[in-house]
């Protein structure tokens, strides 16, 4: 019979073996689901997998990989800090919200002056909007020692009832015929966030998402942040004794994260968002959650994780489109790949043994 | 620079290879249709429709056509890549059905000037190779509110409202006034969703209403959830939104706004197909069965019934608008004079309450 036993130590190799198994078993599974359906399941794990990178239109689509991309890694790379540390925060999404809100509403003040100052400080504004929203339940914690995974949680509904009233109110456009939505960015090139390369999807985003996953390799690896970061997720007792003031690292963690999503939320909404409209977050911070644990926390890994997922929108959408599958199967298909990863993620920590005549 | 001169070129090439040479305005011999939807085929309501129109396409060229199609894409960034894969793989004309697809479809439009883009409910027509459609749901909405004004009996009727936009509100207005004609002591209740399918909201929204004492429940919203909340609570009734909701009508659905996507979709394929296509800005109703009045079911008095159907067939034969004079703007000031009917510059950008109705729009 089968049994548990947990290792000394997490495996290295099943660490980063994790995510490939579950790739792998979720192109065993989900092309079973696509058989059912009665599609050929060898075409549509093609049509993901594939196509998107080196099929006909791979030109177009490698740029929209990393359009999609970039967010998630920007986001995800902040939790990740967090996660580490044992501190959760699940309300990117919120301060991606608020970090669109509070760029987009300076550049849209000085509309429709022409100086490359604006975005800049549109940047600086996306970022600290985010950082603040996310101060509420970092300073609620240390305060009054409330749960950030709830207080964090529940401000993402917040920040939607304020992105609605944006869009309808503060932010609307003046010639928008009395239809909610700000001023479309692409017209006011101050403020926009255009494709730096034409038709390679790079955009001042997936720069800094890049740039963000490097110094957070080097914080991590070489810096005392970094060290406390991992001894308080690992051992928070040994960290107190270490002098690791656990309320300086919630206010930092959340901090960092925050500010990160609000910079995901900015590069969007005057990038590929183009406008503040009601409906203008897609859930890209709680996709980034799972990219962040696709990636194993490791910010070089949660690029390729980043892309990974991309590619399971980008190319799930070339599926259901070419072949007529529902969305709904493509969906399935992204869960999969979660629930497989958490599965196996077993064997990181747990060894299974086979014992033979026992009770 | 290169790259999208590329992808130009090739769009270019793809639209001359699939349409025999665009340029010379002829007819196509094969025209693949495609459609962006906001919602999953199975809602049943306003992306399950649009679908019916696709497949009435399907059904009325057989094989000169080819449609193909992508349910639940966001508005945004996400629909403008869908939009361009389609462009890419060969579409000839692409329907884009939601309001928060027009400045994607506008971008994606600018790039691709073979392909056609139809966007429904929008008003942005930047480029000659964009056409905007929409239908008079307030006409529909007459109808409606007359019923719930005489079906009512706690005098509270409700409106589940998506997105504050014209459409919208008109549709409200439209409601209340006939409601009001109906019943002068009506008081109506708008509760905002911020969605357009999200059963959830809509149930709650739903339920907001029936604890305020609402008992007719109109909604502007996609899927059935508010007449499944409506049918939880005995007395309560609600109308099919988009489409028919039929599996209803032993509940609470007395009657519904059927909008009706594919006489339009069937006519603009074939002004492909015969090379007659124009650009154009569509608005039809009643009159031109784009907006269809489902079946009043026996919850309904007779008298009641056929006043509703005398109503619905005066709009449809132009004897009679639903916004006829004299209308108030809510806060007194005058709308319409006595017997002036609203132009339809007014209806397309309203953004104000008539007379009577308690509460703001969001802004």
């Amino acid at each position: 019979m089968l049994r548990l036993e947990k290792r000394p130590n997490p495996s290295q190799f099943w660490l980063y073996g994790t995510p490939v198994v579950a790739v792998v078993l979720t192109m065993i599974f989900g092309g079973m689901l696509f058989a059912a359906m009665g599609t050929n399941p060898f075409e549509v794990i093609r049509t993901i997998f594939w196509d998107p990178i080196f099929g006909e239109f791979a030109f177009y689509l490698r740029g929209q990989l990393l359009v999609k991309a970039g967010p998630l890694i920007l986001i995800a790379i902040g939790l990740a800090l967090g996660f580490k540390a044992g501190i959760w925060n699940i309300g990117a999404e919120g301060q991606y919200i608020m970090g669109a809100i509070c760029g987009a509403a300076v550049g849209l003040a000085v509309y429709p002056t022409e100086s490359r100052w604006i975005f800049p400080v549109m940047v600086l504004a996306g970022a600290l909007g985010g950082w603040a929203w996310a101060m509420i339940p970092a300073i609620l914690k240390t305060r009054f020692n409330t749960n950030e995974i709830l207080v964090s949680l529940m401000l993402v509904y917040v920040a939607q009832t304020i992105l609605a009233k944006a869009s309808t109110g503060f932010l609307k456009n003046p010639e928008g015929m009395g239809f909610p939505g700000s001023r479309n960015f692409s017209s006011y090139p101050a403020a926009a966030n255009p494709e730096l390369i034409a038709g390679s999807g790079i955009h001042w985003g997936v720069v800094t998402a890049l740039v963000v996953a490097l110094v957070a390799w080097g914080l991590l690896a070489r810096h005392i942040i970094g060290f406390q970061i991992n001894l308080s997720g690992q051992a928070p007792r040994a960290a107190r004794f270490h002098g690791v003031n656990p309320n300086r690292l919630v206010v930092l963690c959340m901090g960092i994260s925050g500010g990160l999503a609000g910079l995901a939320g900015l590069f969007e909404v005057t990038g590929p968002g183009g406008q503040i409209s009601i409906d203008f977050n897609v859930g890209y911070g709680f996709t980034a959650i799972i990219v962040a644990f696709l990636g194993r926390l490791h910010p070089i890994v949660i690029i390729l994780a980043g892309i990974l997922m991309a590619l399971t929108y980008v190319g799930g959408e070339m599926a259901s489109t070419n072949m007529g599958l529902p969305s709904a199967a493509i969906q399935v298909f992204q869960g999969m790949l979660l629930f497989f990863l958490l599965g196996v993620d077993v064997l990181t920590n747990y060894r299974i043994r086979i014992r033979t005549g026992g009770k | 620079m290169l790259r999208r001169t590329l992808l130009a070129t090739a769009a270019l090439g793809l639209g001359m290879a699939l349409s025999g040479g665009a340029a010379m305005a002829a007819g196509m011999d094969k025209v693949k249709a495609c459609f962006i939807y906001v919602g999953p085929i199975g809602d049943g309501g306003w992306t399950f429709q649009h679908h019916e129109g696709a497949l009435a396409v399907q059904a009325a060229y057989g094989d000169k056509v080819e449609i193909q199609w992508q349910e639940t894409v966001p508005e945004g960034a996400d629909s403008e890549r869908v939009m361009t894969q389609m462009a890419l793989g060969g579409c000839n004309i692409i329907f884009t059905t939601s309001f928060g697809y027009m400045d994607p479809t506008n971008a994606v439009a600018a790039k691709f000037p073979d392909v056609k883009f139809e966007h429904a409910t929008g008003y942005k027509r930047e480029h000659p190779n964009v056409s905007t459609y929409n239908a008079r749901f307030y006409e529909g909405r007459a109808v409606q509110g007359h019923i719930a004004g005489k079906m009512t009996k706690s005098n509270k009727i409700g409106y589940i409202a998506s997105f504050p936009i014209p459409e919208v509100v008109s549709g409200i207005n439209s409601y209340f006034l006939h409601a009001k004609k109906a019943n002068p002591n009506v008081e109506l209740s708008v509760v905002w969703a911020y969605t357009w399918f999200d059963p959830a909201k809509e149930a709650d929204a739903a339920k907001a209403l029936i604890d305020q004492g609402v008992d007719v429940i109109a909604a502007h919203t996609d899927s059935t959830a508010p007449l499944a909340e409506a049918a939880k609570v005995e007395g309560v009734i609600g109308f099919g939104q988009a489409s028919d909701m039929a599996a209803y009508k032993d509940g609470p659905r007395v009657s519904s706004i059927i909008d009706n996507w594919a006489p339009y979709y069937v006519k603009r394929v074939g002004q492909l197909l015969d090379g007659t296509y124009e650009q154009t800005d569509s608005w039809e109703g009643i009159a031109a069965g784009e907006v269809e009045i489902g079946e009043i079911t026996d919850k309904v008095p007779a008298d009641v019934k056929a006043e509703a159907l005398a109503l619905r067939d005066a709009i449809a034969d132009g004897s009679y608008h639903p916004f006829t004079g004299p209308i108030n703007k809510q806060d007194g000031s005058p709308w319409l004079a006595e017997g002036a009917t609203a132009p339809d510059g007014d209806i397309l950008g309203m953004n104000f309450y008539i007379e009577g109705i308690v509460g703001d729009i969001p802004q």
